[in-house]
């Protein structure tokens, strides 16, 4: 009887370990960081990875409160600007924003609103980010050439970056079209907008990235776009999903709540 | 039928307090965020769109007339990680939908809580006790 009492034990506690095991391997989703206790060596020169501000980079009320004060032609263009959020925010059937046409967010505003995941992946000569929202891309060239001169406007500018130190990656960005916004706030900027991102990865899982604002046509100095948004390394089988805004389901959205809503 | 505060809601901003703050690009301005109502109702179409999903539906009033309602949340990504999804809701199921109406008395609003016939309760989005003065300025009191 002792005997297969003890059987019947290391029966139950093999089926208990073995079905734990494989529960937790069954649940468990993929870890980006070390097992506890150990801590990840941070890589470099590598920013490679689905990245996620996790809630911290969608900013819905833009930067109108801690942005510097315009020059006389960028107060013009601010009050010209109807945003739905912010300072100066109109109900949403009376603003001129260009994403509620559905238009493409641009650079920086891609940044600077609804930053959620974001992957990056480097190649010899390029780093590229794919974003969630609106489900766009950006090339950013690292090879070393120079800014154009007098680039053509482009919705998203054109980048080049360079590593500073190990962990640093300093991106200087121009040729952005003045139709698009910096912001959810309706903060304008000139095609003389200049903007420096800096992503410093300040460990292995954690991404910290700054945006610099540099427009003497419409601020009188440079300013930080907020504080650095930490964007954390998801496990690798995370998933982009689809977040676009569609044109005509945009115009149906209005027929039936915002112009209602706004007494139209 | 409308029901004002009721009990739901604090379930709802329970719910709320815990998810990862996701607001619209708009705001707030043509819609009340301290007033709520809740309203007894039949889907006539759920709408699984973008930039904005739309729940439609009607709601008899006290005299037996009916009304069109149209209650928005946000885009489906969103929504999905808050366990919405495209066949949440069908043509003809009875609802209890809490939201914030527009100002100007017309039959829209922004979705605080959807409870189903089976008692689920949805969550919409952000609304009282979440936003702060500085985040809802069309809507602070009146000096």
């Amino acid at each position: 009887m002792p005997s297969r009492l003890m059987a019947s034990i290391i029966t139950l506690v093999a089926v208990l370990t073995f079905s734990s095991v494989a529960f937790a391997q069954a649940t468990r989703p993929q870890q980006s960081s070390a097992p506890t206790g150990q801590t990840l060596a941070v890589p470099r020169h590598d920013l490679s990875g689905m990245w996620d501000a996790m809630g911290a980079g969608v900013h819905p009320l833009g930067f109108s409160h801690l942005r510097p004060a315009f020059t006389p032609l960028g107060e013009k263009m601010f009050r010209a600007n109807k945003p739905g959020r912010g300072i100066t925010e109109v109900p949403v059937a009376l603003t001129n924003d260009p994403l509620d046409s559905c238009d493409p967010a641009g650079f920086p505003r891609s940044n600077l609103f609804e930053l959620r995941a974001v992957q990056i992946l480097q190649t010899s000569n390029q780093v590229l980010l794919l974003y969630e929202y609106q489900r766009v891309w950006r090339v950013i060239w690292t090879d070393g050439r120079e800014l154009p001169k007098d680039p053509d406007p482009t919705l998203y500018g054109y980048s080049v970056g360079k590593w500073v130190d190990d962990t640093t990656f300093v991106v200087q960005t121009v040729g952005m079209d003045e139709r698009t916004w910096l912001d959810n706030s309706g903060d304008p900027h000139s095609g003389d907008l200049r903007v420096e991102e800096r992503f410093q990865r300040v460990d292995h899982d954690t991404l910290k990235l700054t945006v610099t604002i540099d427009d003497p046509t419409v601020y009188t100095k440079p300013w930080a776009a907020g504080d650095p948004v930490a964007l954390k390394l998801q496990p690798p089988n995370r998933e982009i999903k689809e977040m676009f805004c569609v044109p005509t389901e945009m115009e149906e959205y209005k027929r039936l709540m915002a112009n209602p809503a706004a007494g139209r | 039928m409308v029901t004002k505060r009721f009990p739901s809601v604090a379930l709802a901003v329970g719910l709320l307090m815990f998810s990862v703050p996701l607001w619209a690009h708009h705001g707030f301005a043509a819609f009340y965020t301290t007033e709520r109502v809740t309203l007894k109702g039949t889907v006539t179409e759920w709408k699984w769109a973008s930039p904005h999903c739309l729940l439609l539906f009607d709601v008899k009033d006290d005299k037996g007339t009916i009304v069109h309602w149209a209650t928005e949340v946000e885009n489906p990504n969103t929504m999905a990680n808050r366990g919405w999804a495209r066949n949440s809701f069908k043509f003809g199921d009875e609802v209890t939908v809490t939201l914030e109406p527009a100002k100007n008395g017309a039959p829209v609003g922004r979705t605080l809580n959807v409870v189903l016939a089976d008692g689920q309760v949805l969550v919409g989005q952000s609304g009282p006790g979440t936003l702060s003065p500085t985040e809802n300025p069309s809507d602070a009191p009146k000096q």
